[in-house]
């Protein structure tokens, strides 16, 4: 295959957004390129195979889990505008998760009043600012592009001022997509908690490959030009729009595309700084990143006696949400056991468990070899050590693999392995250069349902309706 | 064309929008938003479709005129007719 000179529409990032705008795009007899630097799809969310075994990257859950026919839902929404039927996502709801801290545990499932009901019997004294901070959050219109930033903690803090609960309501929000440390912008507060604990957790059977597999057949379908292996190298312009990219192709080499617009889910950062007219960025990297450990065991979680799906586990009566000191912080971490999702079905022929700890880029980047894969091995036992204190019985491992914020940066260009993006975004998907569109987390819609939104609403907005608010 | 043709070159287009909802049981008088899960986004769908399928262009003024089934036909029959 070949290149066309031009296209109406150049997609960086075969990642959830980038493949959701692209669909959008093309639906409409757009021309789309969508490339993408790695060999498979994905982005931050993508599989890998190792020892006979189907490890997924990100998609611990599927957030927005509602039933079949729930109106007016994201994920509802997501799948008409991608004209995917709910069952093809196969989603099975989480059973109930954790949030464990030193003197309380709390559980969640799908059914909102679970939640509720343990808060009220938990925090009696907190119920009341409790209830009022759910209705405000239930009114409020989180994805008006037009919503200024805010603090999520100090608006919180008028309504809960029990601080335990406050950072117990925090934790599986901030851990699951917020680029902020120790805080979230209210809208991204709000979005994270409906989608979390008001729509709720589950997985489609076959982890992240079974939607990507959904996306790249409509890719297939609507006739885009996918190119795996190739990089932008240089957004041109021309008096401050786009006119075309530069792109690095394993196979074609260095090629020039003409087009006037570019969506790229690279980040804000990344994208402005292979952009012409930008001596200096003013939007910060990240500094959010993770390890995860994948193991594999003989028996499966249930049967060592644990069915939770999700155990969001901190040790400190405070939930530091930090970029840590150290490689990682060892003191809380999130355990996804997604077996408990499938009870009875044959995905799994092993027990599966992931743990995720916060990272430290830096620290990881400058290990030497030798040292880098020590510290994954220290990383790795105290996952099992962690895994294991949930258990009844010892585990046996058969296969773990661990990946750190290297690996991230390696296969995305996200700078400084940041998972969640920039703390700066760009909500309307604009930058200062016409045509230069930002989706995906720069953007500002978080988790796999919300990448795809910002893919969708972005396409929508500034590929098929021409910018118009 | 007839009006049953238009009805049903909408409704196909209904159909695959909402693709998770019945679309038999339409009754055209009544607001397509009530008994279907669409939103704004999926009307802009449904303006779009129909100008890439049956080169009928709906103008944004002329969005509320897709309200229900009966004031699809309606509105777009002539629509039809001229490009017949």
């Amino acid at each position: 295959m070949s290149l066309s000179p031009s296209y109406d529409a150049v997609v960086v990032g075969a990642g959830m957004s980038g493949m959701a705008a692209a669909i959008r795009l093309a639906m409409f007899d757009k021309k789309v390129l969508l490339i993408e630097k790695h060999s498979i799809p994905g982005g931050l969310n993508s599989f890998y195979r190792r020892a006979n075994r189907n490890l997924d990257v990100g998609l611990h859950a599927l957030t927005n889990a509602v039933p079949k026919g729930t109106r007016a839902a994201p994920l509802t929404k997501l799948l008409k505008q991608l004209r995917i039927p709910y069952e093809a996502l196969k989603l099975s709801p989480q059973t109930h998760s954790l949030i464990r801290f030193p003197k309380t545990t709390m559980r969640f499932t799908n059914d909102f009043n679970d939640f509720d009901d343990q808060i009220k019997s938990q925090f009696p004294n907190s119920a009341k600012g409790w209830s009022d901070l759910v209705e405000v959050i239930k009114a409020f219109n989180e994805t008006n592009l037009e919503n200024k930033y805010e603090s999520a903690k100090e608006k919180v803090s008028t309504f809960i001022q029990d601080e335990e609960l406050r950072e117990m309501i925090f934790c599986p929000l901030m851990i699951y997509g917020s680029a902020w440390e120790h805080d979230m912008d209210w809208s991204q507060f709000v979005i994270m908690f409906k989608s979390i604990y008001l729509e709720g957790l589950g997985r489609p059977e076959g982890g992240v490959r079974t939607i990507i597999k959904l996306l790249t057949d409509k890719i297939q379908e609507l006739g885009i030009d996918l190119r795996y292996r190739c990089e932008l190298q240089e957004v041109l312009t021309d008096q401050d729009s786009v006119k075309a990219v530069r792109l690095n192709d394993k196979k074609l080499g260095e090629v020039k595309v003409e087009t006037k617009l570019v969506f790229s889910s690279a980040g804000l950062p990344e994208t402005l700084a292979k952009t012409q007219g930008y001596d200096s960025i003013s939007a910060r990297s990240g500094s959010m990143s993770f390890t995860e450990t994948i193991l594999f065991m003989t028996k499966t979680p249930s049967e060592l006696g644990q069915n939770s799906t999700l155990i969001f586990h901190n040790n400190r009566d405070c939930y530091q949400y930090e970029k840590p000191q150290q490689l990682i912080d060892d003191q809380s971490a999130v355990i996804c056991l997604p077996n408990n999702y499938h009870e009875g079905t044959s995905e799994f022929s092993e027990g599966v468990a992931r743990v995720t700890f916060m990272a430290n880029n830096d620290k990881w980047v400058n290990l030497d070899e030798e040292n880098y894969k020590l510290e994954k091995e220290k990383v790795t036992a105290k996952a099992i050590a962690l895994v294991a204190s949930y258990f009844d019985d010892t585990p046996e491992i058969t296969f773990h693999d661990t990946f750190t914020p290297k690996t991230v940066t390696r296969y995305t260009s996200h700078f400084a392995g940041a998972v969640y993006g920039s703390p700066d975004k760009s909500r309307d998907g604009r930058t200062k250069t016409n045509g230069l569109i930002i989706t995906g987390t720069d953007q500002g819609f978080l988790g796999i349902v919300g990448a795809m939104l910002s893919g969708i609403s972005m396409a929508n907005l500034h590929g098929l309706q021409g910018g118009r608010l | 064309m007839t009006t049953i043709e238009v009805r049903q070159k909408v409704l196909d287009i209904i159909a695959d929008i909402a693709l998770d909802d019945d679309v038999t049981t339409i009754d055209d008088g009544v607001s397509l938003r009530e008994q279907l899960d669409l939103d704004s986004m999926d009307f802009l769908d449904i303006v779009m479709e129909l100008k890439k399928r049956h080169k009928v262009e709906v103008p944004q003024e002329d969005y509320p005129k897709l309200a229900t089934m009966q004031s699809c036909v309606d509105y777009l029959s002539p629509k039809f007719q001229a490009l017949a």
